[in-house]
């Protein structure tokens, strides 16, 4: 079984087309980071995935199709992480993670113990435990971004989608969310899909990366075979060097400055 | 911005603490509001009224049957249904400072009312039906134009509040300038804020709000999620439209219900949500309970400084609101933009 399939799908903003066509397979287990330049659609085709935006085409969320989903039964099978979450009102951080055991309970229920449980253990998971009765509002953008995978691992979910979620985090922050993320794949295997801008820790955790160009799939595959000069170069209009740090290393992949040689 | 009280406590236990202090509290501005005014009678003698125990004077008696407890009990269903519109709208919008009367609504029902009074319609359904329409203009108008992104960000949508406010009072005043003098004076009266004019046969038109204070309460944990933003909403399995419909609706009911009987009351909405937030936190499980009977407290109490304050006759209480809430409306301004 396939954790997300989709096949044709379109989606328009008014007369502009977002997405063309995509098609894209993920399966269970999977960690795959969508890369692609800006404004190609790649928080749309995530948001689509979710059911976020109507998009006009088929997708299969672990084998059934998204329109056969309510809303709470979906929230139970796929969390979402987007880019932003407000804080306009002063929730605590135990409460923003405990809001993630909502799909699991009635309209007038209360969460039980066991609910709490599993909020402890996910903010323990993410290591915001300590910050449990502080408010979102007084956090740094990483601890934040940690907070918000706690709530989407309390939904209990096969399936995490996350946008962006190491923007604006300095290096050591990225590589915790990331490495996070990669445990919850290996321990729970957990199906993480992702979109980045950050080709090399794309390249570090990807298990298969998704190049997004001009609202189209331009190519999946492994990392090697998806961050090749030639590609990259086409799709993001620039001049690109990719290294390999070593034999069978990682990927390095650095834009160049006009007149820069690689 | 964190609770002044009970840092860490669990839902239930705060719930309990806050239902159990703003219940003493109702009660006692109830015995208050009832036993104060021109002339004051004892707690003791209105218990034994309110029970019907006892020997009481049948003057007193019906001074509280006939006037003061009828006047109370529109006060505080008003500033219940204040108290949780506010409560509602802010959520909604995700804006701390919106408020049913600084967005225009209440002068939407306002401009409603007026227009089914000088037509001759009844209270009730006309009049009633007239204002539930003028508020759902008025929310329509602010829907389109933040949904058309014309007011994106808090300030730009409050301040499109404050302008469809300004038309209405425009239109109302208009209205008003068309009418002969006695319904002018009536009507001014009303529109102020008066809880004076109201008699025991309008209190079941009152009852009508209660249908929307029991739909608000049960998707108060579906606001919650609404105040992460649309997508998470929908994300943590909120059907964001229909909640987003239902709330809007139950709301303007009940706003444009008591802006009819009680006129133009503004602040509450603001005021009390905001000073429980600071209590007992953000939780609307807590909050909307919390607001209904906060702001049923607060609007007794207000009332009650109404028709004590001016040393002859009374003022309309809404203007006692707007002193306290507007000068609290432009500290929350000044504050959120520091």
């Amino acid at each position: 079984m396939t954790a997300v399939t989709v096949r044709g799908l379109n989606l328009f903003y008014g007369q502009r087309q977002i997405l063309r066509q995509v098609e894209l397979t993920v399966a269970v287990g999977e960690f795959l980071v969508i890369i692609g330049p800006n404004g190609t659609g790649k928080t749309s085709l995530l948001k689509a995935m979710a059911g976020l935006l109507p998009a006009a085409g088929e997708v299969l969320i672990l084998g059934q199709p998204l329109a056969s989903y309510g809303r709470r039964k979906l929230a139970r099978e796929l969390a979402v992480v987007p880019q932003l979450t407000p804080s306009d009102f002063p929730f605590t951080v135990a409460e923003t993670v405990l809001m993630g055991r909502s799909p699991h309970l009635s309209l007038l229920e209360l969460e039980g113990a066991e609910d709490h449980r599993l909020a402890r253990q996910a903010m323990e998971f993410t290591e915001v435990a300590h910050l449990a009765n502080r408010h979102l509002d007084e956090l740094s953008g990483g601890e934040r971004q940690r907070v918000t995978i706690a709530r989407a691992i309390c939904q209990g979910p096969r399936v995490i989608l996350l946008d962006e979620p190491t923007a604006s985090l300095d290096p050591a922050h990225q590589v915790r969310i990331m490495d996070l993320l990669e445990q919850l794949r290996r321990q729970q295997g957990m199906t993480v899909i992702m979109v980045s801008h950050d080709l090399n820790l794309a390249a570090m955790y990807g298990g298969r990366l998704a190049l997004m160009h001009e609202g189209r799939i331009s190519a999946v595959g492994c990392p090697a075979e998806v961050l090749t000069v030639d590609r990259l170069e086409a799709c993001y209009g620039c001049r690109m060097e990719v290294v390999r740090t070593q034999p069978g290393g990682l990927l390095r992949v650095h834009p160049l400055a006009a007149g820069q040689t690689g | 911005m964190r609770p002044l009280l009970i840092e860490g406590w669990s839902l239930g236990r705060r719930l309990a603490l806050a239902v159990l202090l703003l219940s003493g509290l109702l009660a006692l501005a109830f015995l208050l509001g009832i036993s104060l005014g021109s002339s004051p009678i004892a707690f003791p003698e209105v218990l034994d009224i309110l029970t019907g125990r006892g020997a009481v004077d049948p003057t007193t008696a019906a001074i509280v049957r006939e006037i003061r407890l009828p006047r109370v009990l529109l006060a505080a269903v008003t500033g219940a249904t204040l108290a949780l519109g506010g409560l509602v709208f802010q959520a909604l919008l995700r804006n701390p400072l919106a408020e049913p009367y600084i967005l225009g609504i209440s002068g939407g029902s306002a401009i409603g009312a007026i227009v089914g009074m000088l037509a001759g319609l009844a209270p009730f359904p006309g009049v009633t039906a007239t204002a539930f329409a003028g508020s759902i203009l008025v929310l329509l108008l602010l829907l389109m134009l933040s949904g058309r992104g014309m007011l994106a960000g808090r300030d730009a949508l409050l301040l499109g509040g404050v302008m469809l406010n300004a038309f209405c009072g425009a239109v109302i005043m208009f209205l008003i300038s068309l009418s002969s003098r006695e319904e002018v004076q009536h009507i001014i009266f009303w529109l102020m804020g008066d809880l004076s004019m109201f008699t025991p046969a309008q209190l079941p038109l009152l009852a009508g709000v209660l249908p929307s204070f029991v739909l608000i309460l049960a998707l108060a944990r579906p606001m919650n999620l609404m105040l992460l933003g649309r997508d998470n909403a929908a994300a943590l399995g909120v059907n964001v439209r229909l909640v987003t419909a239902l709330l809007l609706f139950a709301t303007t009911l009940m706003v444009s219900l008591v802006v009819c009987q009680a006129g133009l009351i503004g602040f509450v909405g603001l005021v009390i949500p905001h000073v429980l937030r600071l209590l007992f936190g953000s939780d609307h499980r807590l909050l909307a309970p919390a607001s209904i009977l906060g702001g049923a407290s607060y609007l007794i109490l207000c009332d009650l400084l109404a028709r004590s304050l001016p040393a002859q006759g009374e003022m309309p209480v809404g203007i006692v609101t707007a002193l306290v809430g507007a000068p609290l409306f432009i500290f929350l301004l000044w504050r959120a933009r520091r």
